[in-house]
């Protein structure tokens, strides 16, 4: 595939990110209203979102005007070259943010200058493995500022929540981190955690729980276990939707795991609101599909 | 439904109280966090009058160009309790009678609200595309090049903008009933 048609599969795939509220999201916050009732405020926040979701997919705006930091997730195959791809992809971030899709969201923390384009240091943020088969597989996330801030990293024991070092200990963390985010991450949200990793290892993997599909069984039957249980008990918080109150706090709950040293364990948890924006192509040969719709 | 027109007088916005849903419409401004900063840390001089009896939008909008017109293409709020260390200092300097936001505030915007006549409205979070339609107008742009899109200060002209006020001028806070009610719930997990 040429150069040019492949920067135009990245904006579709960046406009596709920012318009349209993926299925699995859209299915989880109609279970959401059942669970609220008829008539409740709650129910009727989460229309709203809907609605608004719909109006954003119909104009091609985007779902929040923050439009969030680009996590593009690629797996490469041996006829293309890595420098190259980031290259198409940064072409492809500049023309969203000029076509409106992408809010300028990348600001240099020490001049406080916006770079206008969304590109800059780190930005957008590339995370590459290398494939056999021939072609492209992009995963991208669009991860808004106001749920990032919500996020927390916990080092275990931790005194205060009386958490040890078990499965127990994590479910305490997550349950602080969705408790302290009140509706301040725009609930309901998503819960990607990662026990064990180092510092940076572990927020990753939190992160990349979000390419999840929300529907999915985590492999590993403990954490499986632990997924649903806190999907039930997060939910009896009563945060609900905006953090107005309800039945619906998260709207799924992830948790991945990775080798920790024996002197660290480390909890990490990230938080998306309910605009939880992804998007995801493959490109083989000249055909380019998109997951969904 | 409450219908409030900007410029609001204190007696209009005392009247108010945590659960009313309002509708507003007339010219307001957006600010977030570095313009909250230099709200503080300057006598901005540049907006001060169009503060006076009007309300703060936290708001980072995506902003379309043409020629020299703008319009607002996303507009949610952002999440306010930023603002918290500078909005109680903002609210009594400025005269600001409503601030609008997501998430809630703390016991200082509280008690701002209190002593000097103002209230935190929330709309709902991540409703870009809905509420960018209820701003009809962008009439000005303070610190475009300095602060960057998302943070300047946006002179807006709102028709019917839906929010409900979540903290009054009565020291009344549905996001401190929120959290007390689930804090509850999170004592009861975490000790089981």
């Amino acid at each position: 595939m040429d150069r040019g048609r492949l920067e135009e599969s990245f904006l579709d795939l960046i406009r596709r990110a920012s318009t349209v509220l993926p299925p699995d999201v859209e299915a989880a916050m109609r279970r959401g209203i059942e669970a609220e009732g008829d008539g409740s405020s709650a129910a009727s926040s989460l229309e709203l979102m809907l609605e608004n979701a719909r109006q954003a997919r119909d104009g091609k705006t985007p779902i929040c005007q923050d439009t969030g930091a680009l996590l593009f997730f690629v797996e490469c195959g041996p006829d293309l070259k890595q420098a190259e791809i980031e290259e198409v992809a940064r072409g492809a971030t500049s023309r969203a943010t000029e076509l409106y899709y992408l809010r300028p969201n990348a600001v240099d923390p020490v001049t406080g200058a916006n770079s206008g384009n969304n590109l800059g240091d780190g930005a957008p943020y590339f995370h590459f493995t290398q494939r056999d088969e021939e072609g492209l597989r992009v995963r991208l996330l669009l991860k808004g500022g106001g749920s990032e801030n919500v996020g927390s990293q916990y080092k275990l024991p931790d005194g205060r929540l009386k958490a040890g070092r078990d499965l127990a200990g994590v479910r305490k963390c997550i349950i602080d981190t969705v408790y302290n985010a009140q509706g301040k991450g725009c609930a309901p949200g998503v819960v990607g955690a990662c026990i064990g990793g180092d510092r940076g290892s572990s927020f990753a993997c939190s992160k990349k729980q979000f390419l999840r599909d929300l529907g999915d069984r985590n492999p590993d039957s403990a954490l499986a276990e632990l997924e649903d249980s806190l999907f039930h008990e997060l939910n009896q918080l009563g945060i609900g939707p905006s953090g107005f109150g309800g039945r619906t706090t998260v709207l799924g709950v992830k948790i991945g795991k990775l080798h920790r040293l024996p002197a660290c364990f480390f909890v990490s948890v990230s938080y998306t609101c309910w605009a939880y924006r992804k998007a995801f192509m493959s490109v083989k040969g000249g055909e380019v599909s998109y997951d969904w719709d | 439904m409450i219908g409030i027109k900007l410029p609001v007088s204190e007696e209009e916005i005392r009247k108010l109280k945590a659960g009313d849903e309002v509708s507003i419409t007339g010219v307001m401004i957006t600010a977030r966090d570095a313009a909250h900063k230099y709200l503080v840390e300057t006598d901005g001089a540049d907006v001060r009058e169009l503060l006076k009896d009007s309300m703060i939008y936290h708001c980072g909008p995506v902003v379309k160009k043409d020629g020299d017109k703008y319009s607002f293409v996303a507009a949610g709020p952002t999440t306010s309790i930023r603002e918290e260390p500078y909005e109680g200092t903002v609210i009594e300097s400025y005269s600001v009678r409503g601030v609008i936001g997501k998430g809630g505030m703390g016991q200082d915007t509280l008690k701002a609200c209190g002593e000097h006549g103002c209230v935190y409205l929330s709309a709902v979070g991540g409703l870009a595309t809905t509420l960018a339609r209820s701003v009809v107008e962008v009439l000005d742009v303070h610190k475009l090049e300095e602060f960057g899109v998302p943070e300047a200060m946006w002179v807006i002209r709102v028709e019917n903008f839906p929010a409900v006020v979540t903290m009054d001028s009565h020291g009344n806070s549905i996001h401190d009933d929120i959290e007390r009610l689930s804090h509850e719930k999170y004592e009861e997990l975490l000790g089981g």
